[in-house]
């Protein structure tokens, strides 16, 4: 058996009535490239953010590298938190600093590394996400949208984390460049061994950077394999999705109405 | 049925009626109360928290230094006006006022006292709140709404220590700086209303105000001043970081900010003047 990074096992969340994660069970194996599919709202990047101890689940459990972590905090919690890297849906600059201390800061702050040091692997990782220098002393706010993604997708891998989640990388970047981001975060999976976690609705995207493949649906998930068995999964609820069909076992409002 | 069972049976639905009405009452002021001290409860350990954490180390002094600007420097025009003109009213109105009771000498005691005791340390505060407070809670809850919180968690650095502890220190240290300025400038918008408008002496101004001024009255204002920019930073980062999610949420905080530091200076206000001048 593969070593497991990550094993989160019958985890629950609910805000208020609103169960989001209900029995949640997953497996991540070291140095592998999970993708995470599933309907806008089910809560993936919630599971992200359980995991990250961002949020507290209210049942289950979440190991790390085998040890308990569910709910945990303080100083046990920043000792997990180093081996995280997280690149956030909507982004999540720091918007009152520039971009390069943006990518900069788990080197400055969390590193303790010099600020000439940062700002030249800043340098650095912003090239590998196609970002110009000229662009290191601007502030995010001067950035369009896809632009700030790539940004916090630098500051996400700047820290060579272990385990990198990334929540929608590619959505709002235009093709080439969404390639780009795949192949970098191939590279980070393959040439740093680093362990990823990423949510995304773009299949050429789930093709291109997944190992495995997990499907969310009404709080767990339903189908779980290989990316090669992605095609001929039997299962009515991945054909769907992956197809992107309005009708099906998956039902959407609007699809429900006409029926 | 007989009549007795009857009177017992509506006998106990009233009761009955009186003990649900009775426990609505009970509910209606119970919820509040255990709002109240929920509130109370989070904001204290808040509270506990951004201490402790501005003493503990890592420290970030870059952070520090631009919340000096920010809370001190950019302070300055506000708390120089308003005690500006509060000096110059206070000269105004006990003019008006003291030449009834033939007592015109006294105005240079009342504008310096007031100001260096009351209306220098309150008014910076409010000011303050308003400018300061609002603009903390706004930027801390827009970092909660745009995740900017939790993307600091994630990058393995403390909020409390990176965000709050150094407005809190900047607010604290930087607040009696404010006010004492304010004083100097109060008592010199006296100073131009009685001399240039009113003809007093330029010279017996000064030397009364001097002669009545404690180093007490100075001091208790500065103290007041450092708790007033504690109570505004707090209340700034606790609401800020606790706002709820959205545009409307970061509205909600900035205003539950200023209402409740300029409350809490009002109250606190009071305390503190009884326990230095009782
Ligand atoms: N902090 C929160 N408070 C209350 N409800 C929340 C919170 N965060 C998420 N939710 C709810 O949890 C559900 C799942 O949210 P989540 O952001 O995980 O969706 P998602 O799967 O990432 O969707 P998308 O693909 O659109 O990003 C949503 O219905 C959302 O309203
Ligand atoms: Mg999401």
């Amino acid at each position: 058996m593969t070593d497991l990074k990550i094993k989160m096992k019958d985890v629950h969340k609910a805000f208020g009535p609103k169960r989001v994660l209900n029995g949640f069970n997953l497996d991540v194996p070291k140095g592998q490239s999970v993708v995470i599919i599933g309907g806008s709202g089910t809560g993936k990047s919630v599971t992200l953010k359980c995991i990250l101890g961002l949020m507290d689940v209210d049942k289950g459990s979440i190991l790390i590298d085998g040890k308990e972590t569910a709910n945990i905090h303080g100083t046990e919690r920043s000792k997990i938190m180093r081996k995280f890297g997280m690149l956030f849906q909507g982004g999540a600059l720091f918007d009152s600093l520039p971009v390069w201390e943006n990518v900069a800061f788990g080197l400055i702050h969390g590193q303790r590394m010099g600020r000439e040091e940062a700002r030249e692997i800043a340098i650095q990782k912003l090239a590998s996400v196609g970002l110009a220098s000229q662009v290191a002393d601007l502030l995010p706010a001067e950035l369009s949208g896809g632009m700030q993604k790539r940004v916090s997708l630098a500051r996400a891998i700047a820290v060579n984390p272990e385990i990198i989640f990334f929540d929608e990388p590619t959505t709002g970047l235009d093709p080439i460049m969404a390639d780009v981001i795949n192949d970098l975060i191939v590279k980070c999976v393959k040439d740093l061994g680093a362990t990823a976690v990423s949510i995304t609705h773009d299949m050429a995207s789930v093709r291109k950077i997944a190992d495995k493949v997990a499907m969310l649906h009404e709080g767990r998930i339903i189908w779980y394999g290989d990316k090669s068995e992605l095609d001929n999964s039997g299962n009515p609820f991945v054909d769907q999705f992956i197809h992107g069909r309005a009708h099906g076992p998956i039902m959407t409002i609007g699809a429900a109405q006409a029926a | 049925m007989s009549e007795s069972s009857a009177s017992g049976i509506i006998q106990h639905f009233g009761t009955k009626r009186l003990l649900v009405n009775f426990m609505n009452f009970l509910a209606s002021v119970g919820a509040p109360v255990l709002r109240f001290m929920n509130a109370t409860g989070k904001l204290t350990y808040f509270a506990a928290q951004s201490v402790i954490n501005c003493f503990l180390p890592p420290y970030y002094f870059r952070s520090v230094i631009r919340q000096f600007g920010d809370i001190g420097y950019y302070s300055l025009p506000v708390v120089g006006m308003t005690a500006l003109f509060t000096g110059m009213v206070l000269a105004l109105q006990s003019y008006t006022g003291f030449t009834r009771f033939n007592a015109e000498g006294a105005i240079a005691s009342v504008v310096v006292l007031s100001i260096t005791r009351e209306l220098s340390p309150v008014l910076a505060g409010l000011m303050v709140a308003g400018r300061v407070g609002a603009s903390i809670a706004a930027e801390i809850g827009t970092m909660r709404v745009t995740e900017q919180l939790d993307a600091l968690t994630t990058l393995s650095v403390n909020p409390h220590k990176y965000l709050i502890a150094p407005r809190i220190i900047a607010g604290t240290l930087m607040l009696p700086l404010l006010v004492l300025l304010g004083d100097i400038i109060g008592v010199f918008g006296g100073y131009l209303v009685s001399v240039h408008m009113l003809g007093f002496n330029p010279h017996s101004f000064l030397s009364q105000s001097w002669d009545v001024l404690e180093s007490m009255d100075v001091i208790s204002g500065l103290v007041k001043a450092a708790v007033f920019g504690f109570i505004v930073t707090l209340m700034g980062c606790y609401n800020g970081y606790s706002s709820g999610r959205g545009a409307q949420g970061v509205g909600a905080a900035t205003t539950y900010a200023v209402v409740s530091s300029s409350i809490l200076i009002l109250i606190f206000n009071y305390i503190l003047t009884q326990v230095f001048f009782s």
